[in-house]
C-alpha cells in the first residue's frame, strides 16, 4: 500500500497545473473563484484550449483522441481542473453521449460526431427525466414510432440542463409500447433544429436558469440516429449512469472552496478578530476538511480498483462517493453563506454587484439555493442509499 | 402553566389567518412584490384596519396594548405565508423604538404606524459590525443643540420605503465600546441621506444607506444618545423573538407543502410518502418543528422577563434552535419536492429561500449559541 503519488504522477501533476494556470483566460478563473456563472463562450474556448493541447477527452480510448493516461493520471488531471479552477468540461458530451457513442454507436456516428464533441462543435444536452419519471426513469413515455425509414418522436422531457444552447440531445424514448418498462426503450440522438421541438426554460429557485423543458410534437428523426440496437437503450443508459458517477464527487472543486471559504474568512471580521480567528468556526470548517480527505481516498480506491480491474460495471460503491460529494459540497456552500452573514440578503442579478460588499457576496447566497441540486440529480442522495443497502449490503 | 390562547388570541389569529388566505395567494404575493417598494399599500392597509398595525401599543398611544403574544400570532402567520410588507421593521423595531421613545415622540410617529400611512426602517448593519449591535462606526457629532449624522449603513429591511429611518450612530468612545451608541429618528428623505434599494434573495426588499452629514435636532435622539445600547438590545431581542414566531409559520407551511406533496407524487407506481426515507425525512422536520415552537414560546415569554440578562439569553438559546430547525426543515422540504423543489415556480423554494435568511438575520445560531456559552448555558 502507498498513498503517495509516484515520482512520475508528481511531474504530471505539475505539468497539468502549470498548463492551466497559463492557458485559462485569468477573467474566466476569477468567475469561477468567485462562483459567479460562466459563459457559453468560455466554455467553448477552453474545451478548445484543451482540445488543441490533445487533452479534450483524456479518458475516452486512444483512438477516438484519448490520452491513454492510467486511472492516477486522470484523476490527477480533473482535480488539478477543478482545484485551478478551470471550467469543468461539459459533462453531456464528454462524459456521457461521446463513450455511449464509441462504445455502442457504429462507424458513421463516431466518425461524425466524436471529433466534434472533443471540440466542441455540438452543444449537447441530456433528454433523460420527463415530468413523471424522475426517480423511476424506466417509466418514462416519450415515444418514438418507426416510420419509414424515420421515428416519428413525441412527448416532453424535463430538466434538461442548458438545453438553450444545445444543438444536440440524446434522448430514451420508448419505442415498443407493449415491452415492460425498461425493454422497448431506444437511445435516439436528435438534432436541437428539428422542426416540432419547443424549449421552455425552467428559473430556478437562486434566479438563474439552468434547466428547461423540451417538447416533441411529431418531430421527425432520421433512423440512422438510432445508437445500437433498437429497445436495447436502457442497457446504454445504465452504463452512462454509470459514468456520470465517475466525477461526481468533485473533490477538486470542494478543496477549491475551502481555499476560497478562507481567504473570505480572513477579511470579514467578527467581533475584533477577523472570522478565520473564531475557533467555533475554524473546527467546522476543519471538520468539513476531515471528510473531505476520507471521501478522496475512497475516490482514490475507487479509482486504483477500476485502473486493476477494468471498468466494467460500475462499483455500487461509488454510491457513497455521490452521497459524500454531494454533502460536503453543500457543507462548503452553508460555510460560505455563514462567512457572508448579513451580506447574503442583497439579490443581485449577475454582474450587477450594486454596494461594494456586493461584489463578493451576491453568488454565495444563490450558490447555496441552487446547490441543494446535486443531492436531489445524478440520481439522488435517497435512491444511492437504496442502491448501497440492496446492491452492497445485501437488504 | 397553561399553553393555550386565550378568547381574545385565537379571535386575533383566526382573522389573520382568514385575512391572508383571501389576500395572500402565491400568486398575489408575485403581484404584490412587483408593486412600487416591492409590496403592497392595499394589504398594508387591511392590516391597519384590523388592528395588526397597532397592536403592541398602549391604549394612550392609539394601540390596543397588547402583548407579545398577540405578536407572536401575527407573525407566525406573516411566515405561514411569506407576507413581504414591512411588519418587523415597522411596527416591531421602529414600534419597539417608539414605545421607549419620549411622549413627544410617540405623538409624532405612533398614528402614522397604527392608521398604516407611515413605515419605519433600522439602520443598523455596518461593514464589519456582523452581528455585534454594538459596534458602530456611523458618527453622530454634536452640533448646536443637535448632532450631524455620518457614516454607511448596509442592507436596511425596507430601508428605501421608509418614511423614517432609525439610525444607530455613535456619540462617544470606539469602535465597539459600548457606551456612546446613541439611537436617531432621521426621516427618509433628510437632505445628505442617500438611499439604494434592492430586492433580497427571499423576495423582500432592503437598502445600503449613506449618511452625508445629515442634521438632525435634538428631538430626534431616542433615549440616551450616550447609553442607546441598552434599548438597541432590547428592541432587537424583540425583533429575534418575532423572527422566532416568522420561522416556525414558514416551517409549518414548508413541512405541511411538503407532506402532501409526497403524497401525491407518484414514482414506482406508488406515493413517494409511501418510501420509509421519506416519511423518515418528514418525521424529523416534525421534530423540528416542534421543539422550535416550543423555543419559540419560551421566546414570547421571556419578552416580558425584567432580568434582562436572562431575557437576552433566552432569546439567544430560542434563536440557536430555530436556526438550526429553519436550515432542518428548508432544506428537507426542499429534498422532499425532488427537482421541482429547486425551481422558482413551486413553494418550497420559497420558504427555503425565507428560512435560509431568518437563520441569519440578528445573528446566526453560531453567534447566538456563542452567547449562551459564554452565559454559562441556561440550565437553573
Ligand atoms: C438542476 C437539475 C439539473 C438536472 N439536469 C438533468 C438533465 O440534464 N437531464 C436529465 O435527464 N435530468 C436532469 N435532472 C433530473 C434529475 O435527474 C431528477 O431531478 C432526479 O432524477 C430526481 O427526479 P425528480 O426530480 O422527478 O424527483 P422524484 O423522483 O419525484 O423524487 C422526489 C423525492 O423522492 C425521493 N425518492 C424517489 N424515489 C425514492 C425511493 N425509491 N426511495 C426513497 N426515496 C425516493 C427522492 O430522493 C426525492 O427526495 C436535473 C435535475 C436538477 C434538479
Ligand atoms: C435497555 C432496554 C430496555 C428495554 N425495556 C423494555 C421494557 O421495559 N419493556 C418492554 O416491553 N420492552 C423493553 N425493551 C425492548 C424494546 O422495546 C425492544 O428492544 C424494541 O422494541 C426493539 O425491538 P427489538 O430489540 O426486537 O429490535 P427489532 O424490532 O428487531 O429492531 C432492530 C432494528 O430495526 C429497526 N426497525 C424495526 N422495525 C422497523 C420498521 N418497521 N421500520 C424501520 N425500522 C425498524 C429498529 O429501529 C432497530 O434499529 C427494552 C430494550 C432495551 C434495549
Amino acid at each position: 500500500m502507498d498513498l503517495s503519488f509516484s515520482k512520475e504522477e508528481t511531474a504530471f501533476r505539475d505539468e497539468v497545473r502549470t498548463f492551466f494556470r497559463e492557458s485559462l483566460d485569468p477573467a474566466v478563473r476569477k468567475k469561477l473563484q468567485e462562483g459567479h456563472h460562466t459563459s457559453k463562450e468560455d466554455l467553448v474556448n477552453w474545451q478548445r484550449t484543451l482540445n488543441k493541447k490533445g487533452w479534450a477527452v483524456p479518458h475516452w480510448p486512444v483512438e477516438y483522441g484519448g490520452t491513454g493516461w492510467s486511472a492516477a493520471k486522470q484523476y490527477i488531471f480533473l482535480e488539478e481542473l477543478q482545484k485551478t479552477p478551470a471550467p469543468p468540461p461539459l459533462p453531456f458530451g464528454v462524459n456521457m453521449v461521446g463513450p455511449v457513442i464509441y462504445t455502442f454507436g457504429n462507424e458513421q456516428q463516431k466518425k461524425h460526431f466524436l471529433p466534434r464533441i472533443a471540440n466542441m462543435d455540438d452543444w449537447w444536452c441530456q433528454g433523460f427525466s420527463e415530468p413523471g419519471s424522475g426517480s423511476d426513469l424506466a417509466s418514462l413515455k416519450t415515444t418514438a414510432k418507426k416510420k419509414g425509414d424515420t421515428y416519428i418522436v413525441n412527448g416532453q422531457k424535463t430538466w434538461t440542463t442548458l438545453a438553450q444552447h444545445a444543438d444536440w440531445i440524446f434522448c430514451l424514448c420508448r419505442t415498443d409500447p407493449d415491452a415492460k418498462k425498461q425493454s422497448g426503450i431506444s437511445f435516439i440522438l436528435i438534432d436541437m433544429k428539428s422542426k416540432g421541438i419547443t424549449r421552455r426554460p425552467i428559473q430556478t429557485i437562486d434566479g438563474g436558469v439552468e434547466v428547461n423543458e423540451v417538447f416533441f410534437d411529431d418531430v421527425v428523426v432520421p433512423a440512422e440516429n438510432l445508437v445500437g440496437e433498437e429497445n436495447k437503450g436502457w442497457d446504454y443508459a445504465k452504463f452512462l449512469l454509470g459514468n456520470e458517477r465517475v466525477n461526481i464527487a468533485r473533490v477538486g472543486m470542494s478543496k477549491e472552496r475551502i481555499r476560497r471559504i478562507k481567504e473570505l474568512a480572513s477579511s470579514v471580521m467578527s467581533g475584533d478578530k477577523p472570522l478565520i480567528e473564531d475557533p467555533q468556526f475554524r473546527q467546522k470548517l476543519a471538520a468539513t476538511e476531515i471528510e473531505l480527505k476520507a471521501l478522496e481516498l475512497t475516490q482514490m480506491r475507487v479509482v486504483a480498483a477500476e485502473g486493476k480491474h477494468g471498468k466494467g460495471k460500475p462499483d455500487p460503491a461509488s454510491s457513497i462517493l455521490k452521497i459524500k460529494g454531494s454533502e460536503i459540497q453543500q457543507t462548503l456552500t452553508e460555510l460560505l453563506l455563514e462567512v457572508t452573514g448579513p451580506f447574503a440578503l442583497p439579490f443581485m442579478p449577475e454582474g450587477e454587484g450594486q454596494n461594494e460588499e456586493g461584489d463578493w457576496a451576491s453568488p454565495i447566497a444563490p450558490t447555496y439555493f441552487n446547490y441543494r441540486k446535486v443531492s436531489i440529480y445524478g440520481g439522488s442522495n435517497e435512491i444511492q442509499r437504496n442502491i448501497i443497502a440492496k446492491a452492497v449490503l445485501g437488504l | 402553566m397553561d399553553f393555550d390562547l386565550s378568547e381574545e388570541q385565537r379571535l386575533l389569529k383566526d382573522s389573520v389567518d382568514g385575512l391572508l388566505k383571501s389576500s395572500y395567494e402565491f400568486e398575489a404575493r408575485k403581484k404584490y412584490r412587483a408593486e412600487k417598494g416591492g409590496w403592497s399599500r392595499d394589504v398594508w392597509g387591511t392590516f391597519a384596519e384590523q388592528g395588526l398595525l397597532g397592536l403592541p401599543f398602549s391604549e394612550d398611544d392609539g394601540g390596543f396594548g397588547a402583548g407579545p403574544i398577540e405578536t407572536m400570532i401575527v407573525m407566525e402567520a406573516l411566515g405561514r405565508n411569506l407576507v413581504v410588507e414591512p411588519y418587523l421593521d415597522t411596527v416591531v423595531l421602529g414600534g419597539g423604538f417608539l414605545r421607549r421613545g419620549s411622549a413627544e415622540q410617540r405623538a409624532a410617529h405612533l398614528p402614522g404606524i397604527i392608521d398604516g400611512s407611515k413605515t419605519l426602517a433600522f439602520a443598523q448593519l455596518e461593514k464589519n459590525s456582523r452581528y455585534d449591535l454594538g459596534d458602530v462606526t456611523t458618527s453622530a457629532k454634536k452640533s448646536g443643540s443637535g448632532y450631524v449624522l455620518s457614516g454607511e449603513k448596509f442592507v436596511v429591511g425596507h430601508g428605501d420605503t421608509a418614511d423614517t429611518l432609525i439610525v444607530t450612530a455613535r456619540t462617544a468612545g470606539g469602535q465597539r465600546d459600548a457606551k456612546g451608541v446613541g439611537v436617531f429618528l432621521v426621516p427618509g428623505n433628510a437632505k445628505g441621506v442617500d438611499i439604494k434599494g434592492y430586492e433580497t434573495q427571499d423576495g423582500s426588499r432592503a437598502a445600503d444607506i449613506k449618511l452625508n452629514n445629515v442634521e438632525v435636532g435634538a428631538d430626534a435622539v431616542i433615549g440616551n444618545a450616550e447609553d442607546g445600547l441598552s434599548v438597541v438590545n432590547q428592541v432587537v431581542d424583540d425583533a429575534r423573538i418575532a423572527l422566532c414566531a416568522e420561522a416556525v409559520g414558514a416551517m409549518e407551511e414548508a413541512l405541511k407543502i411538503s407532506v402532501e406533496y409526497i403524497k401525491e407524487r407518484k414514482q414506482f407506481g406508488v406515493a413517494i410518502g409511501s418510501f420509509q426515507a421519506l416519511q423518515h425525512r418528514a418525521a424529523d422536520m416534525f421534530t423540528a418543528l416542534e421543539t422550535a415552537r416550543s423555543m419559540s414560546y419560551l421566546a414570547s415569554m421571556a419578552s416580558s422577563f425584567t432580568d434582562l440578562d436572562e431575557r437576552t439569553k433566552t432569546v439567544a438559546a430560542a434563536k440557536v434552535q430555530i436556526g438550526r430547525s429553519a436550515r432542518f426543515v428548508g432544506q428537507g422540504g426542499v429534498q422532499l419536492h425532488g427537482g421541482v423543489g429547486v425551481t422558482m415556480e413551486y413553494k418550497i423554494g420559497h420558504y427555503f429561500k425565507r428560512l435560509t435568511m431568518i437563520e441569519q438575520q440578528f445573528g446566526d445560531a453560531d453567534y447566538h449559541l456563542r452567547r449562551v456559552a459564554q452565559a454559562g448555558g441556561i440550565t437553573e
